[in-house]
């Protein structure tokens, strides 16, 4: 069973009138459980729209859309997925606790249990220190990192991400990249990443989509195959190897 | 499990390797500076205040000091009396005897002077606290409505607007009539301030209306989605994401509203006739201002009272329902 299957799927906005935007043409696209897919491309190619389509926020103009093998507005129903956006997007009057039990409260959990899990969050993003500090008070690495564990309170089977490290400046960055890979490898979720980053994207995924703009499609996929990501991994010539790959499947697409 | 400590207690100094939880710390340290601040904060306001009312008696005082000593060379000076007010005791009473007023007697009176202000302002502010109530759900339903059905909100937004141009000296008095002869729908018996209270409403339930939609559309996009992507119905939306960005927003609001509900009981009271608030009492110190010019002054300084009394309340509630989120955006 695939974590998701995209047949065919297209997405034209506005259709009919005068500012219609064909943004995604036949995409078709299998992720396996536990894979972590990075969505790459050009501003415009609609690799926001495509992960939208995944989360079931917009629906598909044709095609279908699978997520856990049921249409994804099933998927989303049934909280099959965890979300998280470029800005972390916290509620600012709620504390740190507060804004990772959201989800929970939504799906009707006690308190006791919601409080443990929170706990529980914290500590794998490493902020348990900060659980009653609101999120104006902690620095946007870190609310990028509650919204993570937001994300994954209710251990949704896959975590669809916006650019989610976009806004933070490159050291932190990096040292979110080895968190978020600590927390895949401990959480067994699958991953869909949508980034504009070269290095991020080869340094994250098992496998790279690079797609193509106006309208959008996947022009290429790069499996990236180098094993347990470190320190190291980011001077290892077969990184740069991979990255002039992508690079490259990049080039051919603006042209 | 490294980086984490025990409790909740994160003293400066201890050891870390993560460079955002060393990055907070500073942060920290400028947010325990910042409370210190705070203090410092209300007490400069405090003092501002008693600085800027004195100021304002002193120039009062120092400008019918200054108009009366020209008064006594050259009797008719070409701005003293004429462009600017005259400085006689008629027109500017001495401060000392506008305040002094307050611990006086009237004739005919057995109670002195702020203690009948007090009882009247007090009807005043049942008045204006009725109408502010019923104003601030009407404003909120309307906002509600206004941000759920984009079209109502542009074919309804102008009435709203041109509702507030009516003047409301003209429709006090209607109101007050048809409060005695039509409003016995009402399962208690009607009573004249409560056709006051109406007027407050209506210049209460406008910038509640006003504000309170641009705070319940003031969640970002991808808040929208979040809730969507938890498949948050339309009550969830409202009570976790729409309803606590619109407070900033909705307090800003309550503040005017607050002092506006006050104005609209004391006009409604004027132009009306209702007895027995301030309204009232402005009306009747103004006919008999000949006789008793500090008490005119005195009765409107109590209206100013009444109208910062509840505007401080207003953001004394503000701190306490959204205080923490306040300090945080300002840090």
């Amino acid at each position: 069973m695939n974590a998701i299957d995209i047949r065919g799927a297209t997405k034209v906005f506005n259709p009919g009138k005068s500012n219609q935007v064909e943004a995604l043409a036949e995409i078709d696209l299998a992720v396996e459980p536990g894979e972590f897919i990075t969505l790459i491309g050009p501003s415009g190619c609609g690799k926001s729209t495509l992960l939208r389509l995944i989360a079931s926020l917009i629906s598909p103009s044709t095609g279908t859309v699978q997520v856990n093998a049921k249409p994804a507005e099933q998927a989303r129903l049934d909280r099959d997925y965890g979300m998280a956006f470029q800005t972390a997007g916290l509620f600012d009057w709620r504390t740190v606790t507060k804004n990772i039990e959201l989800p929970l409260e939504l799906m009707g959990w006690s308190k006791g249990n919601r409080r443990r899990r929170a706990a529980e969050m914290l500590e794998l993003v490493k902020l348990s220190d900060f659980s009653k500090h609101h999120p104006s008070e902690l620095s946007g690495g870190m609310q990028q990192r509650v919204a993570i564990a937001r994300a994954l309170a209710f251990s949704p089977s896959l975590l669809l991400m916006d650019e989610p490290f976009g806004a933070l400046d490159e050291m932190t960055r990096e040292h979110m990249q080895d968190e978020l890979l600590r927390i895949w490898k401990e959480t067994g979720t699958t991953v869909v990443f949508v980034t504009h980053s070269i290095p991020e994207a080869v340094y994250l995924s098992t496998r790279v989509v690079v797609m193509s703009p106006r309208p959008g499609t996947i022009a290429s996929t790069i499996g990236v195959g180098l094993g347990d990501r470190s320190a190291a991994t980011r001077d290892d010539p077969a990184f740069f190897r991979k990255v002039t790959e992508v690079r490259t499947a990049l080039r051919k697409v603006e042209e | 499990m490294p980086n984490t400590h025990a409790g909740a207690d994160m003293g400066i100094g201890a050891e870390t390797d993560d460079p955002l939880v060393r990055e907070h710390r500073i942060k920290q340290q400028a947010a325990q500076e910042l409370r210190r601040d705070a203090v410092v904060r209300i007490v400069r306001q405090t003092v501002t205040f008693v600085v800027f009312l004195g100021l304002l008696a002193g120039l009062y005082t120092g400008y019918k000091a200054f108009g009366q000593a020209i008064d006594d060379r050259q009797h008719d000076w070409a701005v003293v009396g004429s462009v600017l007010p005259r400085t006689d005791d008629l027109n500017m009473p001495p401060v000392g005897e506008i305040f002094g007023q307050f611990l006086e007697t009237p004739g005919g009176q057995n109670q002195i002077y702020v203690k009948i202000l007090f009882d009247e302002a007090l009807f005043t502010l049942r008045e204006a606290f009725a109408g502010f109530m019923v104003g601030l759900v009407i404003g909120m339903a309307i906002a509600l409505a206004l941000a759920q059905w984009r079209r109502i909100e542009q074919g309804l937004l102008p009435y709203v607007i041109a509702s507030q141009t009516i003047p409301l000296i003209a429709i006090a008095p209607i109101i007050v009539i048809w409060g005695r002869k039509n409003f016995d729908v009402f399962p208690w018996e009607w009573q004249d301030w409560m056709s006051v209270s109406i007027i407050a409403t209506y210049l209460t339930f406008f910038p509640v209306a006003v504000n309170g939609l641009r705070g319940l559309q003031s969640p970002r996009p991808e808040n929208q989605e979040l809730m969507d992507s938890y498949a948050a119905n339309w009550v969830q939306t409202l009570w976790r994401l729409r309803l606590p960005a619109s407070l900033p927003y909705l307090f800003a609001a309550l503040k005017i509203a607050a002092t506006a509900s006050i104005v609209g009981a004391i006009v409604g009271e004027i132009s009306s006739g209702v007895e027995g608030g301030l309204g009232r009492r402005i009306l009747r110190e103004a006919f008999n201002y000949t006789t008793g010019p500090d008490r005119l002054f005195a009765s409107v300084l109590g209206a100013a009272v009444l109208g910062i009394f509840v505007f401080l309340v207003v953001t004394g509630v503000e701190r306490l329902v959204v205080g923490r989120q306040d300090r945080g955006a300002t840090a």
